[in-house]
C-alpha cells in the first residue's frame, strides 16, 4: 500500500487555456541554443569557438569549479553564436544543426550492472548529470558527493501544468531505466511522489522506488514539498532530485548509448489557440514552438509556469528544466478606482472582491501587479498556501536581515523559490518572496564556500 | 479616456528633470488612488497577482466600520435629545443632529493626519501608505462626542508621527496609532475624554439651561458599574443587556452598538481581512476574567458580580476586540501566538475594568501593553518552532 500524505494548505488557481490530451510534433528550428542563465549559481567556462563542429553529446561549456560537470550540445552541427550579455556574462551558446543527428557514443547497458562510478561517468559525459539538483539551493548535483536519498514527484500541480501520466504512456520503460540508474546513486532510497487523485497510477508499478501519494492543492506536486513530508533535509543533509521527463532521457542514455533530451512541453495560457503538448526537444526554440498559436499579440510569453517560470522573448529558447510556456496577457494597462470596484471577475484568494460568488470560474489572468509593493503589513497569509512546517514571513525576515543562523534554523534548507510561489502570488503587500528566497540561498552558498 | 490622457499629461512635470520631480511621490500616491498602476510582475517569480493590496484591505475595514458608525450618529442625537426628556424626536433629527456633529470630527481626522502623511511622503520620497485610511477614522470613532475638534487634529497628527512614522512607517509599528493617541489625549486631557459630561452630545449646555431630564446623570454604563455601591441594583434597573447590546447608551461615537460592531466583524472574517483567532480569543479571554471575578465577587466591589457576559457587551470591549486588537501589524504574528494575544488581551482588560478604579475602561490600556508584549509572544513561539525543527534530527539519530 502506497502511503497517502494529506495537505490541506495550498491553492490550485483555475486559469483559462489548459493544454488538452493532443499531441503534436513541433517544427524542429535550425538554431539550438543551452543558456548558462538557466543553471542558478553557475559560472561557466566556454569548451567550444565559434564555427566549431559539435555532435550532440559534445560539450559546449562546463562549471568552472565543477570541471566534470558538462553541458553538451542537443544536436550535431555547428556553433554560430555565442552570445553575451553584461560584464561578457554568457548568455546563450547557439548551436545550428545540420540535420544529421549525429551524436557522441556513450556506455549502453542496463544501469543495474553497472557501478557507482560508472554510471556517474556516464551522465557527466553525456552531459545528462545537469538533470541532477539538489537540495539545499535547488542548484545542480555536485557529482563528488553522494546524497541521502534522490526524489522524483511525478506530477506537477502548478495551474495549466502538463499531465505527465499522458506524456509518460509510452516511455514508462525507459522513466523504470532511469530509476535503475538513479537508485545506484544514492546510499538511501529513490522516493517518488505520486498523485493520489490519480486512478491507475502509471507510476504506480515502478521498482526501485519507494512511492508516497499526495493529496492536496498546489504546491503538493512540488518536490521541496514531497521531501519535507517524506525525509526532511536537515543542516549537513543532502539530496537529490529530478523531473520526471529528465528521468526518461537518463534512461534513454542507458537503453541507446545517445545523448537523450526530448522533451514534451505543454503549451497553454488563454492567449494560446490551441492549448496543447508538443514533442520537441530541449534547446528548441520558442518562435517554432509557438507558430501561428498565439492570440493578440501583447502577451507575456513565459517559460515555464506562471508561478515560477521567466519572462522571455519570443526569439528565445526554452528553458532547460521547463515543460510547460505559458502565454497570458501583459496587463500593462492602467484600471481607473480598480481597487474600489465590487470586482466580480477579479482573481482573490480574500472575499474582499465579489469574484467569491463565482468560486469555480476560470480565470484569464495577466501580468498585473494588481497594487503597489508595501512592507509586511497583513499577517497569516502565506501560512495558508505552504503546506510545510515553516514559518514562511519569518523566514523571510530572516534573509532581509542577512542572519544566517537564523535563516539555517528556520528552514532554508527545505526551500527553493517554487514552494513559495504562492505567497509571492497572494501577497497583499506585493512582497517579491521568491528574489528574496534566492538571495538567501546565494547568501548561503556564499557563506558556506 | 480623457482622463487618463489627462492624468498622463500630469504626470510629466512630475518626471525626472521637470519642476515638480521631487513632488512625484505625492503626485503617485494620488494617481494610485484614481487608477490601479500598469506596473507588471517582474521578470522572473509570479507572473499572475492576487488582485488584493493595501488600499483594498484598508477599504474593507473602513466598510466594516460604516454601521457602526452610522448607528453611532443616530445614538449621539438619540442620546442628546434623551437627556432633554425628547423621545420622539424622530429618527431624521436624531440622526442628522449626530452627523452634523461627527461629520467635522471625520474630516478634521483625514485632514490633519492625511496632510502629516504627505509631509512625509515628501520627505521620505515614497509614494503613500494606506494605514491612515483606517487609523483617519479609527479615532472619531473612539473619542467621546463632545471632544474639541482640536483635540481630534492633535490626535491625528500625533497618531501619524508617533504612532507610525517614528517607526518606520505602516507595517513597521508597535502599537495601534489610533489608540496609542487616544491614551496620550485620555492622560493629557482627562476631563475632556472620561468623566460624565462628555458622553452626551452637548450636554454641558443642556446642564448649564437646566433642561435636563429627571435621572440622566451622563454617566456611561461603564461609569455607573464602577461606581456601585454595595450591589448592582441601581445599575440593572438603569441599563438593560438589550441597550446596551443594541447600543442605546451614551459612549464613544462608534463603541456603544454590539449589534453593528459584530456585523461589522462578519464583514471582516468573511472577506478574511481580519483574523478570527485573535477576535474569538479576546472574548475568551473577557468572559474567563469576567467568570473569575463572578467566582469571587465581594460586596465592598460589587463591578465583581456583573455576569461576565455582560461584560463583553458593554463599553469599548467589543469595538477593541474586531477592529483594535485585529490590527495585524501591532498584534501577534504567529498563529499560536495571535490565541495567547488576544486571550491576555480580554482577560487584562476585564481585570483593569474592574480592580482598577482609575480606569473605567480598561480594553485601550489592555490592547497597548499587549501590542508591547506581542514581539515576545511570538519571540517564544519561533523558538519552540526552532526547537521543534531540531528535535526531528535528535529523533532520527535515537
Amino acid at each position: 500500500m502506497t502511503k497517502i500524505i494529506k495537505l490541506k494548505k495550498g491553492l490550485d488557481i483555475r486559469l483559462q487555456g489548459k493544454p488538452q490530451p493532443k499531441f503534436a510534433v513541433a517544427k524542429l528550428p535550425s538554431n539550438f541554443a543551452l543558456k548558462p542563465t538557466d543553471f542558478p549559481g553557475l559560472t561557466p567556462k566556454l569548451a567550444v569557438k565559434v564555427d566549431q563542429e559539435v555532435k550532440a553529446g559534445s560539450e559546449l561549456f562546463y562549471d568552472k569549479y565543477l570541471t566534470e560537470v558538462k553541458f553538451t550540445s542537443p544536436v550535431s552541427g555547428k556553433v554560430v553564436a555565442i552570445n553575451r550579455g553584461e560584464r561578457r556574462r554568457i548568455l546563450e551558446v547557439v548551436v545550428e544543426a545540420n540535420g544529421k543527428n549525429e551524436s557522441l557514443d556513450f556506455i549502453k547497458a542496463n544501469p543495474l550492472t553497472l557501478s557507482r562510478e560508472e554510471i556517474t561517468k556516464n551522465l557527466l559525459d553525456s552531459g545528462n548529470w545537469a538533470f541532477l539538483r539538489q537540495r539545499p539551493y535547488a542548484v545542480i548535483a555536485n557529482p563528488t558527493q553522494t546524497p541521502k536519498a534522490i526524489f522524483i514527484s511525478t506530477f506537477d500541480s502548478a495551474p495549466m501544468a502538463p499531465d505527465y501520466q499522458l506524456i509518460l504512456k509510452g516511455g514508462i520503460e525507459e522513466f523504470q531505466m532511469g530509476i535503475n540508474a538513479l537508485s545506484k546513486l544514492t546510499e538511501g532510497k529513490v522516493n517518488l511522489g505520486l498523485d493520489a487523485k490519480v486512478s491507475n497510477n502509471i507510476f504506480q508499478n515502478i521498482e526501485n522506488a519507494e512511492k508516497y501519494a499526495f493529496d492536496g492543492p498546489h504546491p503538493a506536486g512540488t518536490v521541496g514539498v514531497q521531501i519535507h513530508h517524506i525525509d526532511p533535509v536537515n543542516k549537513g543533509e543532502l539530496v537529490w532530485y529530478v523531473n520526471v521527463q529528465d528521468v526518461v532521457n537518463i534512461g534513454k542514455l542507458f537503453s541507446t548509448g545517445k545523448y537523450s533530451n526530448e522533451r514534451i512541453v505543454a503549451v497553454a495560457g488563454s492567449q494560446i489557440k490551441d492549448p496543447q503538448y508538443f514533442n520537441t526537444q530541449i534547446g528548441t526554440t520558442l518562435k517554432d514552438l509557438l507558430a501561428d498559436n498565439i492570440i493578440g499579440d501583447n502577451n507575456r510569453i513565459i517559460s515555464g509556469n506562471v508561478l515560477t517560470g521567466e519572462k522571455v522573448n519570443i526569439d528565445t529558447y526554452l528553458g532547460f528544466y521547463h515543460s510547460q510556456v505559458n502565454i497570458i496577457p501583459e496587463g500593462n494597462d492602467q484600471e481607473l478606482f480598480g481597487w474600489a470596484l465590487p470586482g466580480f471577475n477579479k482573481f482573490s484568494v480574500s472575499r474582499s472582491f465579489f469574484s467569491w460568488l463565482r468560486p469555480n470560474k476560470e480565470y484569464a489572468l495577466n501580468s498585473n501587479m494588481q497594487g503597489g509593493h508595501r512592507p509586511f503589513v497583513v499577517t497569516g497569509q502565506y501560512e495558508k498556501v505552504v503546506p510545510m512546517d515553516i514559518l514562511p514571513v519569518h523566514l523571510l525576515k530572516a534573509i532581509i536581515i542577512e542572519d544566517i543562523d537564523l535563516m539555517e534554523q528556520l528552514g532554508i534548507y527545505e526551500i527553493a523559490e517554487e514552494e513559495f510561489a504562492l505567497c509571492e502570488v497572494i501577497c497583499t503587500s506585493k512582497t517579491p518572496v521568491q528574489s528574496i528566497v534566492r538571495k538567501g540561498i546565494e547568501l548561503m552558498i556564499k557563506e558556506f564556500s | 479616456m480623457g482622463l487618463k490622457n489627462y492624468v498622463a499629461k500630469l504626470r510629466t512635470n512630475f518626471e525626472k528633470g521637470a519642476k515638480f520631480e521631487k513632488w512625484m511621490p505625492v503626485f503617485e500616491s494620488f494617481e494610485t488612488f484614481l487608477y490601479v498602476a500598469g506596473e507588471t510582475a517582474p521578470k522572473k517569480g509570479a507572473h499572475i497577482r492576487d488582485s488584493i493590496d493595501l488600499k483594498r484591505t484598508m477599504s474593507v475595514v473602513v466598510i466594516a466600520l460604516v454601521p457602526a458608525l452610522l448607528f453611532g450618529m443616530w445614538n449621539a442625537g438619540y442620546q442628546h435629545y434623551f437627556a432633554q426628556g425628547i423621545v420622539d424626536a424622530g429618527v431624521w433629527l436624531e440622526f442628522s443632529h449626530g452627523l452634523f456633529k461627527t461629520l467635522p470630527l471625520i474630516i478634521v481626522a483625514y485632514v490633519a493626519g492625511l496632510g502629516t502623511e504627505f509631509v512625509f511622503v515628501y520627505v521620505k520620497q515614497k509614494e503613500i501608505e494606506e494605514g491612515f485610511l483606517v487609523s483617519g477614522l479609527l479615532i472619531p470613532m473612539i473619542v467621546p462626542i463632545d471632544v474639541p475638534l482640536w483635540m481630534v487634529a492633535v490626535a491625528s497628527i500625533l497618531a501619524v508621527v508617533f504612532g507610525k512614522e517614528v517607526f518606520g512607517g505602516t507595517g513597521m509599528n508597535i502599537f495601534n496609532p489610533a489608540l496609542l493617541t487616544r491614551a496620550i489625549l485620555f492622560f493629557a486631557y482627562p476631563t475632556k475624554m472620561s468623566g460624565t459630561t462628555v458622553w452626551t452630545s452637548d450636554y454641558a449646555k443642556i446642564a448649564a439651561d437646566g433642561q435636563l431630564a429627571d435621572g440622566i446623570t451622563g454617566a456611561t454604563p461603564l461609569g455607573d458599574a464602577a461606581a456601585a455601591v454595595g450591589n448592582l441594583d441601581f445599575y440593572h434597573a438603569k441599563w438593560s443587556a438589550l441597550d446596551s447590546f443594541i447600543g442605546i447608551v451614551p459612549g464613544s461615537i462608534g463603541e456603544t452598538s454590539v449589534l453593528m460592531i459584530l456585523i461589522g466583524a462578519i464583514i471582516l472574517l468573511w472577506t478574511g481581512v481580519a483574523n478570527w483567532k485573535i477576535m474569538l480569543s479576546v472574548f475568551i479571554g473577557g468572559a474567563a476574567m469576567g467568570l473569575l471575578l463572578n467566582t469571587f465577587a465581594t460586596t465592598t466591589n460589587p463591578y465583581m458580580a456583573l455576569p461576565w457576559w455582560e461584560h463583553l457587551i458593554i463599553g469599548g470591549f467589543a469595538f477593541g476586540a474586531v477592529f483594535m486588537a485585529t490590527d495585524p501589524v501591532t498584534a501577534s504574528q504567529t498563529e499560536k501566538g495571535k490565541w495567547i494575544y488576544g486571550f491576555l488581551i480580554g482577560f487584562i482588560a476585564i481585570l483593569v475594568r474592574v480592580l482598577n478604579p482609575a480606569y473605567p475602561e480598561g480594553v485601550m490600556l489592555s490592547i497597548l501593553l499587549m501590542n508591547a508584549f506581542a514581539p515576545l509572544i511570538d519571540h517564544y513561539i519561533v523558538k519552540g518552532h526552532i526547537r521543534r525543527r531540531l528535535n526531528r534530527v535528535k529523533v532520527k539519530q535515537a
